[in-house]
């Protein structure tokens, strides 16, 4: 491979929109405080349903920048995928006129793409359910954009101005690491310089609260909303559903050093292994979440011991955290009760595919901050998930590399390793 | 790293046939399978013909315990699949754990199931949605069933850039045979035939509302007016070289080059970038224009994207340089299905020297290229170029070769 330096993708730009608050500030914030934006839900009567609880985002398209064209033509999920865009390659001080849109990409993950729109049009061409032939003459003009999530990495690469590779990947509840590893690989062999990479989902709607109804999944803790995402807690019973977005620039390292551009961190390690086992549950060994986990750590060049923090799915179902509470054993030896590990989902709940790129970011901030975020509501552990899951307050933390992992529905268990750059490869 | 990625299996669900052979020898014959939609009544709607999947029997080739589950996209992905797999004689179970992996493109999901799903919830409430809706509509479902079924724990990933999502699926999937991973299944397979997925796909403002079959998907003709939606796919076994080699597969093609861009926003006043696509395809095999011996093109058969796909395909290969065709005027557009079936043509077409016809369509004097109409042209085909375009501004190629070609002085 002659003298080329192994190219190295890293991040120099971060976006947050997040229950709790726009922005980095106001998500680290909220994150550090332990304070929960679990709450009733408030965009229809939850009332039929089983869980009435959500992590919401309060959003204003307009303030945000957002145009009433754009407004009208994108899915809430697509407006936090432009408006998080935007506000990491602000935050990377990346002068687009400067760079070659034709070496910046996009990877958006989405789980379950437009699906708030795609419920609100299917109740109006169906006229509430009662049209089996629904009416194409009320479909709003866009309703394809709803239909195929494409459209939202189009929309981030039409917002930003980029012209090289562009896609939406959808795996789930792991698409945000998903999105971000896909990334980092297109950096890394060099068929991207610049990639706008991250997640977004706005799954908050009937059919969404219906689907998991229907299998348990979500909590019916609705007498006490602020306090209902529980993960590692004995009384977990549940996921809190939330929504929201987070976009990094990924740049490779040189690109960022040639430009002085602040470097938060290195996409180091990334690995996506299937548990091929069932497309909801999960085998209590871990055994492919930690395969996962080894192979990102192997791609870092890290070992186990170099890990100063992990963000865990920790979605608060049961059979969740005690699978991967095993994977961190399995993966990482006697080092994973050392390390603390928590779950921000306990504050700003699951949102699905977006969820995996808002715990990178908490990951970024924590390496910025040298702060780990808590699991709030984290009261009486559950003796089967005995690791150091720092409950309720922030703790300061050295915090150089990070392990963030997601599961999801599909039987897909993924892995990602940040770390700084300059550290000392082993 | 700098290993090849082989083609060893096809499993192919097309309108215009069940396997391979059956759809090769339709394609070859031209024999069109558009006709007024069954499913479910179209009269109501301003488009009514489509490529429909008929005497599939689900229950014939997958367990009864799949069926509530699964939306018919998937059921006719788990097919594929398990076609896939015979026609390279590998059985998954046998390769060492994370050895296969499955990367799959998705269109719109499950869209039928979750069409049902929701009239349940609209007409009767919440307490009606399925328990199987969690995961059967998401764009997830095809990669996550395949999975399962055929134990695959490898690396596993889903891409959605609408029809040109097909190929870079199977970029993906040579990027992790390239990390490593001996054999992955890759392609996609698609489906939304049913009043909610009609209702969605014309709005896209692209489907032809002509209803005789032979006049209505006519791409690089004057007539052009519009396509014709169809269902299915195909999903290809991508195998490392050297576990090919050791095993002894018979190997259809590799697959050399790939690149993907995205076009600048409607109105503005940069350039499309569909050409630089290709352009990147053909730099990443390695390969100069005159090595490539067909191109397969998008054929969006809409006036002025065939007008664009026709002047890049002038600029790249010259007046008439290069053989084009549109095999999939007998099966109508299958979204992200469409480009790997037109890849299985292609690796078809290498097979047997011949390039099929894009039967129905008269070239326009207006487009500078060389359509193969009518009957299919025998050629010696070494090397084919893939096209695939998405709604939004995805531009995809993907170039695949015969994979006896000397790898010298190419870039592996």
């Amino acid at each position: 491979m002659g003298a080329t330096p192994r190219r190295r993708a890293v991040i120099t730009g971060v976006g947050v929109t997040a229950p709790g608050g726009q922005g980095i500030k106001a998500f680290w914030n909220l994150l550090t405080d332990g304070r929960t934006a679990t709450r009733r839900i408030s965009f229809f009567d939850p009332a039929p349903f089983r869980s009435q609880v959500a992590a919401e985002v309060d959003f204003d398209p307009e303030l945000c920048g957002l145009t009433p064209q754009e407004i009208r033509r994108m899915d809430r999920a697509a407006q936090f995928a432009v408006v998080t865009a935007r506000e990491a390659v602000a935050d990377s001080g990346l002068a687009f006129e400067a760079i070659d849109p034709r070496r910046t990409g996009v990877t958006i993950g989405s789980a379950v793409g437009a699906t708030m729109g795609l419920d609100e049009e299917y109740r109006t061409v169906s006229d509430g359910g009662r049209l089996e032939h629904v009416d194409h003459t009320y479909a709003v003009p866009h309703l394809y954009n709803y239909m195929v999530p494409s459209s939202f990495a189009a929309e981030v690469a039409w917002a930003v101005g980029a012209e090289g590779p562009a896609t939406v990947v959808s795996t789930g509840c792991t698409s945000g690491l998903d999105a971000v590893g896909y990334a980092a690989d297109l950096v890394r062999e060099g068929t991207a310089d610049v990639m706008i990479a991250g997640a977004t989902d706005a799954p908050i709607s009937p059919i969404t609260v219906a689907c998991f109804d229907a299998i348990k999944a979500t909590t019916p803790r609705n007498d006490d909303a602020e306090h209902a995402s529980r993960p590692f807690d004995a009384s977990r019973n549940g996921f809190v559903l939330g929504e929201g977005s987070a976009v990094f620039v990924l740049e490779d390292l040189e690109h960022a050093r040639a430009r002085g551009a602040r470097i938060y961190a290195e996409v180091a390690g990334f690995a996506t292994r299937s548990n091929a086992f069932h497309m909801t549950g999960l085998r209590p060994d871990g055994t492919e979440m930690a395969e996962a986990i080894r192979v990102a750590l192997d791609e870092a060049r890290l070992n186990p011991e170099d890990l100063d923090y992990i963000n865990a799915h920790g979605s608060g179902t049961k059979q969740n955290d005690r699978h991967e509470t095993a994977a961190f054993k399995r993966s990482l030896g006697g080092h994973a009760y050392r390390t603390p590990v928590s779950s921000i989902k306990s504050m700003v709940g699951h949102s699905l595919g977006a969820i995996g790129s808002i715990e990178i970011a908490a990951s970024v901030l924590a390496m910025v901050h040298n702060v780990v975020p808590p699991t709030a509501n984290l009261h009486t552990p559950d003796p089967e998930c005995d690791l150091d899951y720092v409950p309720l307050t922030a703790r300061d933390q050295l915090t150089d590399a990070v392990l963030s992992v997601g599961s999801g529905f599909g039987g897909f268990q993924s892995a990602i390793v940040l770390a700084r750059p300059d550290r000392e490869p082993r | 790293m700098t290993g090849r990625t082989l083609v060893t299996g096809l499993g192919v669900v097309a309108p215009t046939g069940l396997g391979v052979e059956e759809y090769w020898a339709a394609t070859l014959a031209g024999r069109g399978a558009i006709r007024r939609i069954t499913r479910f009544d179209p009269s109501s709607y301003p488009s009514r013909l489509a490529g429909e999947i008929t005497g599939f029997d689900a229950a014939a080739h997958l367990p009864n315990r799949l069926l509530p589950q699964t939306d018919r996209m998937t059921r006719l992905s788990l097919v594929a699949a398990d076609w896939a797999f015979a026609d390279a004689g590998v059985a998954p179970a046998e390769l060492p754990d994370y050895d296969v992996g499955v990367i799959t493109a998705s269109h719109s999901g499950g869209f039928e199931f979750g069409q049902n799903e929701l009239r349940a919830l609209w007409s009767k409430g919440g307490q009606h949605v399925s328990a199987y809706q969690s995961f059967a509509w998401f764009y997830a479902v095809n990669s996550g069933q395949i999975s399962i079924r055929g134990g695959l724990r490898g690396p596993s990933s889903v891409v959605v850039s609408d029809q040109a999502g097909g190929l870079d699926a199977l970029a993906q999937a040579r990027r992790q045979i390239r990390k490593g991973t001996s054999v992955v299944i890759s392609g996609a397979v698609d489906a939304s035939l049913c009043p909610w997925g009609w209702v969605a796909q014309l709005t896209s403002g692209r489907l032809s509302t002509r209803d005789d079959p032979r006049h209505a998907y006519l791409p690089f003709d004057e007539r052009a007016a519009g396509h014709v939606p169809g269902e299915g796919g195909a999903l290809l076994v991508l195998e490392a070289e050297q576990h090919a080699r050791e095993r002894g597969a018979r190997v259809y093609g590799e697959i050399a080059g790939h690149a993907s861009t995205v076009d600048p926003r409607p109105g503005s006043d940069r350039t499309p970038t569909f050409q630089h696509a290709v352009e990147l395809a053909l730099a990443d095999a390695g390969s100069d224009p005159g090595d490539i011996d067909v191109v397969f093109a998008d054929a969006a058969a809409v006036p002025e994207l065939d007008r664009a796909e026709a002047e890049a395909i002038t600029k790249v290969f010259g007046v008439r340089g290069v053989p084009v065709t549109v095999p999939k005027t007998t099966t109508g557009r299958l979204y992200s299905g469409a480009a790997p079936l037109d890849l299985a043509a292609a690796l078809l077409s290498i097979r047997d020297g011949v390039i099929p016809a894009t039967t129905g369509s008269r070239l326009s004097p207006a487009y500078d290229i060389d359509l193969v109409t009518d009957t299919p042209r025998p050629a010696p085909v070494r090397t084919a170029l893939v096209l695939a375009r998405g709604h939004g501004g995805f531009n995809s190629a993907l170039v695949v070769r015969a994979a006896d070609t000397p790898t010298h002085g190419r870039k592996a």
